[in-house]
Parts: C-alpha cells; structure tokens; sequence
C-alpha cells in the first residue's frame, strides 16, 4: 500500500520542531510500524536526508523503549500492544498517518520522534524498590506464603514496562497509572510491605516534582496501555498514599 | 501532613470528597423540591423549616457553600496544572478513542453548572437573604396574609420559558457531569470494592437526579 506520513521533525531538544510530510510506496501489510519507518528511512538515507529518529529495542513488545502517538494515539489503533507489535494491516491503501512524540512537560522532545523518559526513572529510584539484598543467600521462595490472588495482582502490576503511554494517552500527561503499577507491585508483598509508607510517599512526590499532571479518572491509560495495567492500580496508590500520610502525621 | 496538601493525590482526594458532599446534598435538595408536586403547604413548611432552622442556616448553608466553591475553584486549578502538563498540544489527539467526552469534559460541564449555580443564587439565595437578614423579616409569610410565600415565590419563577429552558439545560450538563463523576470519585478516594454496583448506583443517580429536577421545573412551567 502506498501511504502519506505526517511526522514530527525537531532536529534536537533546542530546535523548533514541525509536522513534514513523507509518501511511502509498496508497503507490505505483513510489515510491523517499525518496518515501515526503516522503509522510510532507508529512502530517506538514500536521497541524502536525516532518517527519522525513532526509540526502539526489542522489537518484540517487551522493552517498553518504542513509543510514538499514532494518529492520536499511543501505539496507535490498535490494543494491548506496543508499537513495534502494531502491523500495518490496520491501516489502508492511501490512508495519510499523523505520527508524533509523546508530548508531555516530563516528556522533553530530544530529536524527532524520541522523547526523555528519565523522569520514569527518577520515580522508580525514589522508591520503586526493596531494600534486602537479593543476590547470594537468598532464601527459599516458599518460605514466606503469599495468597495467589495477591501474587497474580503483583504481577500484573508488575508486567508495565514503563513505556509512558499512559501519560501519552492521558488528557492530562499524568504518570499515575505508571508509578501505581510500581508502588502497587510491591504493596501487594509482604516484602514490600516493610517500606511501603516511604515508598508511596516518595515515588508520588517524585512523581509530582516531574510536572507530571493530575488523573482524573479518564480510563484512556488502562485502554492504551500495551500491558492492560488497571486503574485498580491507581486507586491502591491512592489508599496507599491516604494510609501513609496519615501514618506520618 | 504536608504531603495531604500539597500533593497531586491530596488534591485529587480532597475535590472527590467535595464532590460526594455536594453529592448528598442535591439527593436533600431534591427531595425537598419534589415535595412541591404533590403539595403545596408540605413545601412551604418544608422551606420554611430549612429557611429559618439556625442549624440549617448558620451551619449547613455555610458548610454548603464553602463546597461548592471549593470545588469550582479546585476544578479551575486542577485543569490548569493538567493543561501546564502537556504545554505542547499534539497536531492530532484522539481522546474519545480511549476515553468517554464526559470523563474529558468536567470543567466544560462543571462551567455550565456554575453558571446555572450564578441564576439559582440569583433567583433564590440573594432574594432568601435580603428578604431575611437585609429587610429583617423571617415570618415567611405573604405580607398582610398568613400563607407561606416559598410556594409561590418559586412557581411564579417558572413561568419564564427562558429560565425553564437554562434549567433544563444545566441539568442536563450535571447528568454528564455526574455520568462520569459519581464513580470516579470512589475511585480517587481509592474505593474500589463494589465496584459494580457503585457504577451502576451511579449512573441511576446522574440519570433520576437531573431528570428528576427537569420533571419539577416543567411541572411549574406547565401548570402556570
Ligand atoms: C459549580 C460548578 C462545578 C464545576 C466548575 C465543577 C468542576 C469539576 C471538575 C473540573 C471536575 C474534574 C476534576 C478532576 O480533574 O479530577 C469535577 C469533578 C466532579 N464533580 Fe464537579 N463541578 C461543579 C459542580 C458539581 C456539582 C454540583 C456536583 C454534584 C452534585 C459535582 C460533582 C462532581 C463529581 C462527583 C466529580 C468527580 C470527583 C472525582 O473525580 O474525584 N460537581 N468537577
Ligand atoms: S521495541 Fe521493545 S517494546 Fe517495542
């Protein structure tokens, strides 16, 4: 199929960016996006021009590093994937795709389509953790009994990759689906339970320092994201955050 | 402590919890205008009670209005970090792809309640004050009768199509409103238990609550 692209081109965090039009051709419907942006690309280097910057690792819906607001969108039409995972079967012959970074305050445009997602690390390192040393003497893991129901939630929670589509996809760029994942991965374990008050209270105000907005309860991160996090998520931060702050008064 | 006021979830807990106030306040509003369908001397004493009781007056009016405008004012300054959040917009944004227009649209149906809440006060609260506390008379009577004026006072308000046509609108907007808002704010307190039955309580709620106010202005609009 041949296609119009609209993409965002911004040549590095300083510049001015803007929306510049590419045609493809002969693209394979078997293709993932991201073939068909090396298509692009290939083009591209050939004629001489700067291909366009895009993240991407795996390829295979596990690193959390594709991004990219497909028209309007994060990863895309399509659910419960990521973008390298998005197929251009979605898509039909002539159609014209609007793609773009993340856009978000906590989300700074670093070149073209690829934006600083540091802001998720810095949450995780204020708290996203747990204190005992895990390698050498570790001891049995079924020495401490963990219900399944909590065990199925922890890894639920656990399965988000940290992409940010949740703040691509919320109205108000809010991390909170991302960081109630990781506050709520170790809430539910008894592990976590022992520095649970200062995690929740430090990952939310990290969280909050990034300019990251508020949620208000909109569902669009539980929908676009390619791991299907819950909102539950979100409410058990809340009840965490509630119950430590109280603690700490 | 400080982390319950001045954090993002604090925030959020706080408006949730103005929101449920005035929540149960509108079932009690309700309940007392409905009364005017079936009679006339229950409303009246019905007002009259809520008009002069010092507990309703000095305590839950107070209460009533500091939420009221707690929340609009919270509404105003969540939106405004939100859209400080994400300075540079995207050329194309498909919110409804993800999301429900009431759940994106609080503060345009919140702007249109408040300005329904502008002509409601102007209609009845400055009117209630000035009668009451300006020109000092708290006998609720027409003067030179002994008949309650609440009944009639409220009624005549209903004969102007404009003003009919403003509070069916408002209501409408507040159905949107609560559409999304009733079980979001369960789930910002962080209630999720009941789930179910709170989305549906919900709904039922934003549903008969509005239309219910519609019901009563039509009634009086309808038997001028
Ligand atoms: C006076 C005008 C009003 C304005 C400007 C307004 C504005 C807003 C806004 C902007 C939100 C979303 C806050 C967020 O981003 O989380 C909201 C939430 C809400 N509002 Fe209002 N509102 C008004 C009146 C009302 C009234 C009269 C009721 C109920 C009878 C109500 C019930 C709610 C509820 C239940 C929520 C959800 C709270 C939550 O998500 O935690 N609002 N309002
Ligand atoms: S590139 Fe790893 S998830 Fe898409």
């Amino acid at each position: 199929m041949n296609l119009t692209l609209k993409i965002w081109r911004q040549k590095d965090s300083k510049a001015k960016g803007q929306m510049v039009e590419y045609k493809v051709t002969d693209i394979s419907e078997h293709m993932s996006f991201l073939e068909m942006m090396d298509v692009l690309n290939e083009g591209l280097v050939a004629k001489g021009e700067e291909p366009v910057a895009f993240d991407h690792d795996c390829r295979e819906g596990i690193c959390g590093m594709c991004s990219l607001q497909i028209n309007g969108e994060a990863h895309g039409p399509d659910r419960g994937i990521t973008t390298c995972q998005l197929h251009m079967r979605m898509f039909n012959d002539g159609d014209t795709i609007v793609i773009e970074p993340w856009r978000a305050a906590a989300f700074p445009v670093i070149k073209d389509l690829i934006v600083d997602r540091t802001a998720f690390e810095r949450i995780q390192q204020a708290g996203g953790y747990i204190s005992i040393n895990t390698s050498g003497n570790t001891q049995d893991a079924n020495a401490i009994p963990i219900s399944k129901e909590a065990a199925d939630k922890a890894m639920d929670a656990a399965t988000c990759i940290g992409c940010g589509a949740c703040v691509a996809a919320c109205k108000n760029a809010s991390a909170m689906l991302f960081t109630s994942a990781k506050v709520s991965q170790f809430a539910l374990l008894p592990q976590g339970r022992v520095e649970a008050t200062e995690r929740v209270m430090n990952m939310v105000k990290q969280m909050d320092l990034e300019g990251f907005g508020n949620c208000t309860n909109t569902g669009a991160c539980e929908i676009e994201c390619p791991k299907g996090i819950s909102l539950e998520n979100i409410a058990r931060m809340n009840r965490e955050y509630l119950a430590a702050s109280l603690a700490k008064s | 402590m400080s982390g319950l006021i001045k954090s993002s979830i604090a925030r959020k807990v706080a408006m949730a919890l103005s929101a449920l106030f005035l929540i149960i306040f509108l079932l009690l509003h309700f309940s007392v205008n409905f009364i005017s369908i079936f009679s006339e001397d229950a409303f009246n004493e019905a007002s009259h009670f809520m008009g002069t009781n010092p507990l309703v007056q000095f305590l839950m009016q107070p209460i009533l209005i500091l939420g009221v405008v707690f929340h609009f004012v919270m509404g105003f300054v969540l939106e405004a970090k939100n859209k400080a959040s994400r300075p540079v917009k995207y050329s194309k944004y498909n919110g409804g792809a993800s999301a429900s227009w009431m759940s994106r649209n609080m503060l345009v149906s919140g702007a249109v309640i408040l300005a329904f809440l502008g002509l409601h006060f102007y209609d009845f609260w400055v009117h209630e004050m000035t009668v009451k506390y300006v020109e000092g008379d708290m006998s609720g009577v027409i003067p030179g009768t002994e008949h309650l004026r609440y009944y009639e006072e409220m009624h005549a308000k209903f004969a102007d199509l404009w003003r009919v046509i403003f509070y069916c609108v408002g209501f409408a907007l507040l159905s949107l409103h609560l559409l999304h808002g009733f079980q979001s704010a369960f789930q910002s307190i962080g209630v999720r238990k009941f789930r179910n039955a709170i989305v549906k309580l919900g709904n039922i709620y934003a549903i008969v609550i509005p239309l219910g106010f519609i019901f009563i202005a039509l009634f009086h609009f309808i038997t001028q």
